[in-house]
């Protein structure tokens, strides 16, 4: 016996019953003439050519399961991919916490009744404040693209000033994503690396400032994952030119790195996909923006940025959005840049990431990450002809250099693949300089074995 | 302690119930008693009062005798101290001012005053912005917007403010209305001066909402993009009302505040000037006329408004009028146009339609204007 | 006032733990997680690494995070979850313009799988398929449901697929050289402020028409707006207050007789699935909201999704990569020949995609039409009722109906007791409601607007409207337990005064220490 039409459990009063009853409430015959505003030439007629509806729950599960079977994961192979989306361990309870329903399907209550949220937004704020050693920083932003558009953006508001310098070692997205928020209303001008250190040329860097000039941004450790160490003299050039400097960090390196604002960063952003998050196929991103509490600064913000406060109970506190007139909220297109939804439960898992990590954990972390990439590059670099193209210290991630052996990466990465190896990031798409090498990272998953396991393979693939 | 000053001008609203449109003059108060008008600006007051002290108790109340304020507080159970008396039989605008004067030497928190256009003119012209004034609505024209927006509302709002939970003043427009012309049914509204008032923004717009702090920074927006697109070899005639003055502090101009200033070249070639002068400066120069609306509804050329005659208008023509008025402003008049009244049909007609209306530094609102 | 017998209120109380800020919980010593160390084959050959990091570079001091064991850790987030009121626990009709509908719950365990979460995007495409059938997919039935000729996915957000409509919008006009001229962006006051906040990034001057007295946005307001500068049109319809405007394209052929382009908002979008599309109206670029609409959960403010459609022409100028599919294999394509860039690193937020799209598969064709046709009957029968009540308005006067939502008023109410809608919005958390008021500025006086979505039933509603009610009597009755409220919440009446004043204002606990060290050692004594 056919089953006929059954609701959907999605639509409790799509029950025929209680949709007449309520039509006769409302005094109309039909749900139909509650659309009587739509002139017929605005009615779509036709019939959606989308298919009809999986309703059962398991069999949609099992579509699906179907359908994602055809990925290959991470796990199930091994991965040295990096470029701004990392396989890092996710703790139990980062999944635990941001599977909560309460926050899950949150969004934009009072702070009383959605307390939980301002505060858990608050001490992520807080966390990354430490981190970071910054007093203030933002609700998170869609990525660190985006944070760094906006850092710029601040720069440009704070001096008046058009132009920007950027490292040419940033990631080539990040890039795009600037250039399509930034222009037509700042000019980027790029500045080049050293050869050697891929370290910013300080010579190039003086010839470029001038009056015009809001501020420089660059990424440390950069997108090779080599680490500038001369920041502080940077920031000095830049402050005697009445520059702002912007520098991009993955924060998970702040364990055992110096946070930009301790060499003379007044902004720092980056991306909390790091700290908690999966990787979703670089679909979860979160942007942080960081700087000192002056009120200059704290004015610029688009986002929002909560803040902590009495209530009328003693001994009680509260939470709110600190100088929120600044907002598009508020005053629309007199507002800074523009706000809205973005990455907050990203925020939450980062905070309880850096709840359980501690300083402690914080410095193994990137104590382990340190050691296990010096060894595959003492490890690659023994391979004949192979060597690591930057001398300078890395963290996380390296450009591996194959261009000696004579083999494209594309054609080295297919043959490591069929050993269920996903092997570095071919850089020549992207850096002209570059051709013939890969990006490599190496993170607290990869294993000893991973790591001479890609140099067996290697050496068998290149031999 | 806080204290709260209460001034009642016994006979406003009495012309409303009989059809007489105010009670300024001695003549049309006679009149209305005579149609059988009873003062209503005692009830008002006591409603606001009572209001005031539904939530709010710990004032002193500082009040004139009689009907001008102590009968109120008594109707109220609360005990004034009475500072003054009004002129016998009837009370004069003079008594007002006396008022006035004497709550703003000691120093009032607060001064309420029950009346209309006319009693916050008398109010204004005594102590200009030197103490928060708030009006209880009792009048039968209310064009200012210095008024609650009920008996009830004032009470509320000045409950808010002497307890602290309204910190901030902003300064709001006192209307002059011509009462001769509104007997004869035509409104002339211009713009009298300012009485600074509790800026309850909050209560209306939200806990997010800005404040007169934020407005001023719209307005130097406003002043900015207007700026710089002055030319110099354009004469600029600037008319009168707050939202102006931050293009004047821009040039490093004097401003006549309630009159009408000629600008070229950054240098201000005269200032509060009459309509005759200004049509001697514009003669053949190309110019512009910038204004913004005044008052609570939304007037931006108002008959009472004698500089800006319809003799510049049309030597200025429409296309070279630029309105300015904050979003804000605009939000207020709930959808309403903005008012051209120049006095003389034609000229008003022409005006009518769609303006660019500057509300930020770049940005615009496109507004109806009708007459 | 005691809830009335026969009420559906419940006698609620939100958990209240007076929870400490995480930092308070510090003990020295205490761990919450192991890393582990590296293998003895390693540290042989490298040393402890850290050495290596060279002096200038060297954190000083370690970060000064809070060490707190495992057990409470969780402990801590959660009891903060407890004292938030997340739209699985209460009737989430009270957030208007936020589409708050049932997020199922079978498209969380979707998203948990390892093959959604452990794939990167630099992986060789054909180890990622499944991923870019998901996508491609989307980008197909977002065609159908809008009539637009392809789909990005990239952008993360409503605001971010704005922008990406500015960005567009720019390129387009830049390449007929006329990206200098055409410098005017028009907008409507109740459209989201992003629709003028995101334009204005990209340099555009804001020309904002307001409504009609009926409500409409003003057609011939744009018709004085538009001119030889004219960019385009950006415009919500229905607008927030719910009311469709039936000159929509009329809108759009003023705009495009003018040389503009139109974008077309539809993050209001959930009451006219299969009803009315953008391109009958003759939009050029329409955007979805994938955590509104399409069921994605909303996260405390993200993360979301915004895709963004274009006719044939515009597709040329989307971001990349799009997805594309040649014979029976997916890839990414990047032959968009004018294409703007990116918006965003990689393709686009993955996680919000699938779910948006198991989310469609389980409504098919039918079951969108229904979603919506549900969404406007409840919203039409709440419309309804609230103008029952006593102090509650509807204003604005075009259309019959409403669509999917209502802008509403509490100005009567105010008037007449003194209570604003703010404090009805803190009263109706003492019974587990949310109630949001509007976008600034505040058009409609003392707002609050409704949204109900296709996925709360009858008895439900009601509820809610009792808690309206019941709000409403005790405004009349006993006004000071309203503008006291909320008093069964998580916390009193806030003191908002800091939050303006630079010097005390705090972001972050450090700031916090700083400027009010005594206060904050005060507080847990």
């Amino acid at each position: 016996m056919p089953r006929g039409h059954r609701v959907h459990p999605y639509i409790p009063n799509s029950v025929p019953d209680v949709k007449a009853r309520m039509l006769a409430e409302i005094g109309v015959d039909d749900i139909d003439d509650l659309y009587d505003d739509i002139p017929e030439t605005l009615r779509f007629k036709g019939k959606l050519n989308i298919p009809d509806g999986i309703t059962s729950e398991m069999e949609l599960l099992c579509h699906l399961e179907n359908v994602l079977s055809k990925n290959q994961t991470c796990g199930e192979n091994v991965s040295f991919l990096g470029g701004g989306c990392y396989l890092h361990y996710v703790p139990a309870i980062c999944e635990e916490i941001t599977g909560r329903a309460e926050f899950l399907t949150a969004y934009a209550g009072e702070p009383y009744e959605d307390h939980g949220r301002f505060q858990a937004l608050f001490e992520y704020q807080s966390l990354m404040g430490e981190l970071l050693e910054t007093e203030v920083v933002n609700v998170p932003t869609y990525d660190w693209g985006q944070a760094a558009s906006t850092s710029i953006r601040m720069a440009g508001r704070i001096t008046g000033r058009k132009t920007i310098l950027i490292a040419d070692t940033i990631s080539p997205d990040r890039l795009k994503v600037i250039r399509t928020y930034c222009e037509p209303v700042m000019e980027i001008v790029q500045v080049k690396h050293a050869s050697g250190t891929a370290g910013l040329d300080m010579d190039e860097l003086r010839s470029h400032l001038n009056d015009s000039v809001a501020g420089l941004y660059l990424e440390n450790p950069s997108y090779f994952g080599t680490v500038e160490e001369n920041g502080r003299t940077i920031a000095d050039a830049l402050n005697d030119n009445g520059s702002i400097f912007i520098v991009g960090v993955d924060p998970i390196s702040l364990g055992a790195l110096k946070p930009p604002s301790q060499y003379g960063a007044d902004i720092s952003c980056g991306d909390i996909q790091s700290l908690g998050n999966h990787m979703y196929f670089g679909g979860a991103l979160g942007g942080f923006i960081a700087t000192r509490d002056e009120e200059k600064y704290v004015m610029e913000y688009p986002s929002r940025l909560f803040g902590i406060t009495k209530t009328e109970r003693e001994g009680e506190w509260g939470f709110g959005d600190v100088a929120y007139e600044r907002t598009s909220f508020a005053v629309r297109e007199q507002g800074k840049e523009f706000v809205g939804t973005a990455a907050a439960l990203y925020g939450i898992s980062a905070a309880v990431y850096l709840s359980l990590l501690g300083p402690e954990g914080m410095r193994e972390l990137s104590q382990n990450i340190i050691q296990k990439s010096q060894y595959a590059m003492q490890r690659l670099s023994e391979l004949q002809g192979v060597t690591i193209k930057f001398d300078a210290f890395h963290f996380k991630e390296f450009v591996v250099d194959f261009s000696a052996r004579g083999r494209s990466v594309e054609e080295i990465n297919r043959a490591l693949f069929s050993d269920g190896i996903f092997g570095g990031k071919d850089l020549g798409d992207d850096f002209e300089k570059l051709n013939g090498c890969a990006l490599y990272a190496v993170t607290e998953m990869t294993t000893r074995h991973d790591i001479d396991r890609l140099v067996e393979t290697l050496s068998a693939v290149l031999s | 302690m806080k204290t709260l000053g209460l001034i009642v001008n016994p006979v406003a609203g009495m012309g409303g119930a009989v059809a007489l449109k105010g009670t300024d003059g001695l003549e049309i108060l006679e009149r209305a008693e005579q149609l059988g008008a009873t003062p209503k600006a005692h009830a008002r007051a006591g409603q606001a009062l009572a209001g005031l002290l539904t939530s709010y108790d710990s004032f002193e109340l500082l009040t004139f005798s009689g009907d001008m304020g102590e009968s109120s507080a008594i109707a109220c159970e609360v005990e004034p101290q009475v500072i003054g008396s009004g002129s016998t039989p009837r009370t004069t605008p003079e008594d007002t001012v006396e008022a006035a004067r004497q709550m703003a030497e000691r120093g009032v928190d607060l001064l309420l005053f029950a009346g209309g256009d006319g009693t916050a003119r008398d109010i204004c012209g005594a102590i200009g912005t030197f103490v928060t004034t708030l009006g209880i609505p009792a009048g039968v024209k209310i064009h200012s917007a210095v008024f609650a927006s009920s008996p009830a509302a004032a009470g509320r709002v000045a409950a808010s403010f002497l307890s602290g939970a309204i910190a901030r003043v902003k300064e709001a427009e006192v209307m002059d209305i011509d009462e001769e012309e509104y007997r004869r049914q035509v409104l002339s509204a211009r713009l009298f001066g300012y009485l600074k008032i509790p800026d309850a923004r909050r209560l209306l717009q939200g806990p997010k909402a800005g404040s007169a702090v934020h407005d001023r920074a719209i307005q130097a927006a406003i002043a900015q993009g207007i700026f710089e697109r002055m030319t110099d070899d354009r004469l600029y005639i600037v008319g009168p009302g707050t939202t102006l003055q931050p293009l004047m502090d821009l040039l490093g101009l004097d401003n006549s505040l309630l009159g009408v200033d000629i600008v070229r070249a950054g240098e201000q070639i005269a200032k509060d000037v009459s309509e005759r002068e200004i049509l001697e400066k514009i003669a053949d120069t190309a110019c512009t006329l910038v204004l913004t609306p005044v008052g609570g509804q939304g007037f931006v050329v108002g008959r009472g408004n004698q500089q800006i005659s319809p003799a510049v208008i049309r030597k200025v023509g429409k296309q070279n009028i630029i309105i300015a008025a904050t979003p804000e402003k605009l939000t207020t008049l709930r959808g309403r146009p903005l008012l051209i009244d120049t006095g003389d049909v034609e000229t008003d007609a022409c005006l009518c339609g769609y303006y660019r209306v500057v509300t930020g530094y770049r940005d615009s609102a496109v507004y109806r204007v009708s007459d | 006032m005691e809830i009335r017998k026969g009420s559906r209120l419940r006698n609620f109380h939100q958990a209240k733990w007076d929870e400490e800020v995480i930092f308070e919980l510090n003990t020295p010593g205490e761990r919450g997680i192991h890393i582990p160390e590296v293998e003895k084959e390693i540290s042989d050959v490298v040393g402890d690494g850290l050495s290596k990091i060279p002096v200038a570079m060297r954190r000083a001091a370690p970060p000064g995070l809070p060490e707190v064991g495992q057990m409470r850790v969780l402990k801590h987030f959660l009891r903060l979850s407890q004292q938030n009121l997340g739209a699985d626990l209460n009737i989430d009709i009270g957030q208007g313009t936020c589409t708050i509908k049932y997020n199922p719950k079978i498209n969380e365990k979707i998203a948990a799988s390892q093959k959604a979460r452990a794939i990167h995007p630099h992986q060789d495409v054909s180890t990622v398929q499944g991923a870019l059938r998901v996508m491609h997919e989307m980008d197909l039935y977002l065609r159908e449901i809008s009539g637009m000729d392809r789909f990005s996915l990239q952008p993360s957000s409503g605001s971010h697929a704005i922008l990406t409509m500015a960005s567009i919008m720019h390129k387009y006009h830049e390449s007929r050289g006329q990206a200098e001229t055409r410098d005017e962006l028009i907008t409507t006051m109740f459209s989201h402020p992003s629709d003028a906040a995101a334009a204005a990034v990209k340099g555009y001057k804001i020309i904002t028409i307001y409504p009609d007295e009926q409500g409409f946005p003003d057609l011939e307001a744009l018709k004085a707006a538009v001119s030889e500068r004219t960019a385009g049109l950006f415009i919500t319809n229905p607008e927030d207050i719910g009311i469709f405007n039936p000159k929509i394209a009329e809108f759009t052929r003023v705009v495009h007789e003018a040389g503009g382009i139109c974008g077309y908002d539809q993050a209001n979008a959930n009451g006219i699935l299969g009803i009315t599309r953008a391109r009958e109206a003759d939009f050029d670029l329409c955007f979805f909201n994938l955590h509104k609409t399409f069921a994605a959960p909303h996260g405390c403010g993200g993360p979301g999704g915004g895709a963004l459609g274009a006719t044939q022409e515009l597709a040329d100028y989307l971001p990349v990569p799009l997805v594309g599919l040649d014979g029976d294999r997916y890839f990414l394509d990047y032959d968009v020949p004018h294409t703007i860039g990116k918006v965003r690193s990689f393709w686009g937020p993955f996680p919000v995609i699938l779910k948006s799209y198991a989310w469609i598969l389980s409504m098919g064709a039918e079951g969108l039409k229904e979603a919506a046709h549900v969404a406007v009957l409840n919203n039409n029968y709440l419309l309804k009722k609230i103008r029952e009540i006593d102090g509650a308005t509807s204003p604005y006067t075009g259309g019959k109906h409403r669509i999917e939502q209502v802008r509403y008023s509490w100005e009567k109410l105010y008037e007449e007791t003194g209570v604003d809608t703010h404090d009805v919005t803190l009263r109706l958390a003492d019974f587990g409601f949310h109630l949001w008021q509007s976008h600034h500025p505040f058009v409609v006086p003392q707002p609050f607007t409704i949204e109900p979505t296709e996925s709360y039933s009858k008895e439900e509603l009601d509820e809610y409207l009792d808690g309206l009610r019941h709000v409403v009597r005790e405004a009349r009755t006993e006004p000071e337990t309203v503008k006291r409220a909320p008093h069964n919440s998580v916390v009193h009446r806030i003191d908002d005064s800091t939050l303006d004043d630079p010097g005390k204002w705090a972001v972050t606990w450090r700031a916090f220490l700083k400027k009010h060290g005594e206060a904050a050692a005060k507080i847990r004594d």
